[in-house]
């Protein structure tokens, strides 16, 4: 299974996730303090920079298509306030939102999927009575194996759909069955792992 | 106790494989997402409690890095932009919509349908006009105009939720979790 870290390695990927996660909430913390357009853009070349510096022009370019899906929000509140002849105001609005979300992303994609879990285990730690770190962990093994696995079999459900009507699509009539695929499944694996003595 | 574990992650991993469906269009041509379908499902068919905690170790796993969301987007940006209004809101949907499932003496299909309506289009949207209010500092009145767009899917997708947990309760009775106990 994919995932979002970026196959380029970087300087950043040797930094300890803990330290990156802090950094990115101090980060978001002050870019929510800040109301005036200069100081926004100062952290917005940073945050170019920074990225072209640890992995170059390739990497620069991943981040941006990471952002992509934003465009339509900014566009609306660039519109909005360009409308009330606000345009500083938009701008703090749009620049604020970038950088964290280019901040995040950042960590995301210089922090591998087993480092961040182990941040995660250790945040969970102080839960453990009531939210078993190995159940959580044998939780989050189940998803990453049967994204793929639910995704296949719906893909087939839809196959077999084309196979049988001239529809070229099943539409939302594939949900029922991925639904009660996904149920056999869960008793399935709840059986196996009983077998195996269960979850304790 | 394993069986809750694996019915809370196998939705988990259907919310996200409903995300990688390609858009399906429905009649009328409006192009959706199966994915927040994926979530009033998570309610419905689980119920309140296991259907809130299947959408929460979804999110922890988008939060981790993978490109679960639709449209393969991940990681923690999502949590910094102006939809996180609507991922807070998704336990929360999850969890009323599986409450009204559990309280009400309806008909699976029409107890699901309307708590899809409550949690996955009522309490879901105001949890994300607040986020996009928060997030493109405008005024709620005016988050509510842009979340306006998203409404005529969602209730096509309440309308759905029920569908598909009525034909799962015809088809596995004892499956429904939502109507076990």
């Amino acid at each position: 299974m994919l995932t979002l870290t970026s196959p380029h390695k970087t300087r950043l990927h040797g930094l300890p996730a803990g330290v990156k996660l802090a950094a990115l909430a101090g980060l978001t913390i002050a870019l929510f303090q800040m109301a005036a357009v200069a100081p926004l853009v100062g952290v917005a070349l940073s945050l170019c920079a920074l990225h072209l510096a640890v992995g170059g022009v390739g990497f620069a370019a991943h981040a941006v298509r990471m952002l992509w899906p934003v465009w339509p929000f900014a566009a609306v509140v660039a519109v909005w306030h360009l409308w009330l002849g606000e345009a500083a105001g938009g701008a703090v609005i749009v620049l604020r939102m970038v950088c964290a979300i280019a901040a995040a992303n950042l960590v995301t994609m210089t922090t591998r999927l087993a480092d961040m879990i182990a941040v995660m285990e250790g945040l969970a730690r102080p839960f453990a009575r009531i939210l078993p770190p190995r159940r959580l962990a044998l939780g989050i093994a189940l998803v990453i194996r049967f994204v793929p696995v639910l995704a296949e079999r719906t893909g087939h459900l839809a196959d077999a759909y084309r196979a049988r009507s001239r529809a070229k699509r099943p539409g939302w009539r594939i949900f029922a069955p991925a639904a009660l695929a996904a149920l056999d499944d869960a008793e399935h694996v709840a059986e196996a792992l009983r077998a195996r003595g269960g979850t304790e | 106790m394993e069986r809750s574990l694996t019915h809370i992650a196998l939705f988990a991993a259907l919310i996200a494989a409903l995300g990688l469906v390609p858009r399906i269009d429905l009649a009328a041509g409006v192009p959706i997402t199966a994915q927040s379908l994926g979530i009033m499902l998570c309610g419905t068919v689980l119920g309140a409690r296991k259907g809130a905690l299947a959408v929460l170790l979804f999110l922890l796993l988008v939060a981790l890095g993978l490109p679960l969301l639709a449209g393969g987007r991940g990681g923690l940006g999502v949590f910094a932009g102006p939809s996180v209004g609507y991922l807070v809101g998704f336990p929360i949907a999850a969890f009323v919509a599986g409450w009204v499932m559990e309280r009400t003496t309806l008909s699976p299909g029409y107890a699901a349908t309307a708590g899809a309506i409550i949690g996955g289009v009522g309490v879901l949207s105001l949890c994300g006009i607040v986020g996009l209010s928060v997030m493109l500092g405008k005024t709620l009145t005016e988050a509510a105009f842009i979340a306006m767009a998203f409404l005529p899917g969602d209730i096509l997708k309440a309308v759905l939720a029920g569908v598909v947990t009525q034909s799962i309760a015809t088809a596995r009775p004892r499956a429904l979790l939502s109507r076990a106990g």
